[in-house]
């Protein structure tokens, strides 16, 4: 029980002060990797409760694609990040104080979720996890099942995103050389030749 | 202290979702730190959704941050690609440029 609420201070911790440190860095290649480390770090949490599967999905989908996506898009752009950063102080007070009254109310739901443990009491029928199988079986075993429609949409989804961003940043650029095929075996003597006649001393 | 509860779970979760809606604030410019905080925000929801599900015992929970991670790996391809076009027709990334529609 000490190790376990060990590892959760620490995963908190780390969590919390990296997403700290994504916000408040000066630059956006740090924050992409502070948003690793919270990542990580958040998957380590997931662990604590026992959901491996999520777990490791964050870390392949998250880490492995989304980071490094921000990784590139943030050095591809040739961008002075110091002035954008101008306005930091400025909007200080009005984040922080946003900031503030959300987090308080937050804690205050959880405050009053955790002193009324009668509501604690799931309204519809749980889903209980299946005895003797691990925690990516019991998954497949509801999603392909129960929630396969679901499952197809997210698949749909993932396409629309894919195809979409492909349309979007895909362009032809004008002035770059290309083979094209037609062009060459539709070529005739006619527009390929020209016979010219040259003035003796004079050159072409 | 100790005994790590469901409590401990929400209040991380509070804490970073807050921390994502401060930085949309405080990166009132910053295209791509706006993106990394919704991705903070979206963490928040999901540790959310599978600390409830560890507690009440229902897989559904974590079925659903599934689902939510599927809708924020499309968000995040989506909006970087917007993000690349639009810098390859202004040149800049500022908030307060993007006023062609007049919203």
């Amino acid at each position: 029980m000490i190790i376990h609420a060990l590892a959760f201070y620490m995963f908190a911790a780390i969590a919390v002060a990296s997403g700290v440190m994504v916000v408040a860095s000066r630059n956006p290649v740090h924050s992409v990797l502070f948003l690793i480390l919270a990542f990580f770090n958040a998957a380590g949490l997931f662990v604590l409760m026992g959901a491996e599967f999520l777990a490791m999905i964050l870390v392949i989908v998250y880490v492995g694609a989304v980071a490094v996506l921000f990784l590139f898009v943030v050095m591809m752009l040739d961008i002075n990040f110091v002035e954008l950063r101008s306005g930091f102080l400025q909007y200080l007070p009005i984040g922080a104080t946003i900031g503030i009254i959300l987090l308080v109310e937050l804690i205050l739901v959880v405050g009053t979720w955790a002193a009324l443990p009668v509501s604690a009491t799931p309204v519809g029928e749980p889903t209980a996890p299946l005895a003797g199988m691990t925690n990516t079986e019991q998954l497949g075993m509801l999603i392909y099942t129960k929630y396969i429609y679901l499952f197809q949409g997210a698949g749909m989804v993932l396409l629309v995103a894919m195809i979409g961003a492909i349309v979007l940043t895909l362009r032809q650029r004008e002035g770059v050389k290309r083979q094209r095929i037609s062009r060459q075996v539709g070529r005739s003597v006619a527009e390929s030749v020209a016979v010219v006649k040259v003035e003796p001393r004079s050159g072409v | 202290m100790l005994e790590i509860g469901l409590a401990h779970y929400l209040v991380v979760a509070a804490i970073l979702f807050t921390i994502g809606i401060f930085g949309i604030f405080l990166n009132r410019k910053n295209v791509i730190i706006i993106l990394m905080s919704i991705e903070l925000i979206l963490l928040a929801v999901n540790i959310n959704l599978v600390a409830f599900s560890w507690q009440l015992k229902d897989l559904v929970g974590q079925i659903f941050a599934m689902f939510v991670l599927t809708v924020a790996a499309a968000e995040a391809a989506i909006g970087l690609a917007i993000l690349v076009v639009y810098f390859r027709n202004r040149g800049s990334i500022a908030v307060e440029d993007i006023n062609v529609m007049k919203g």
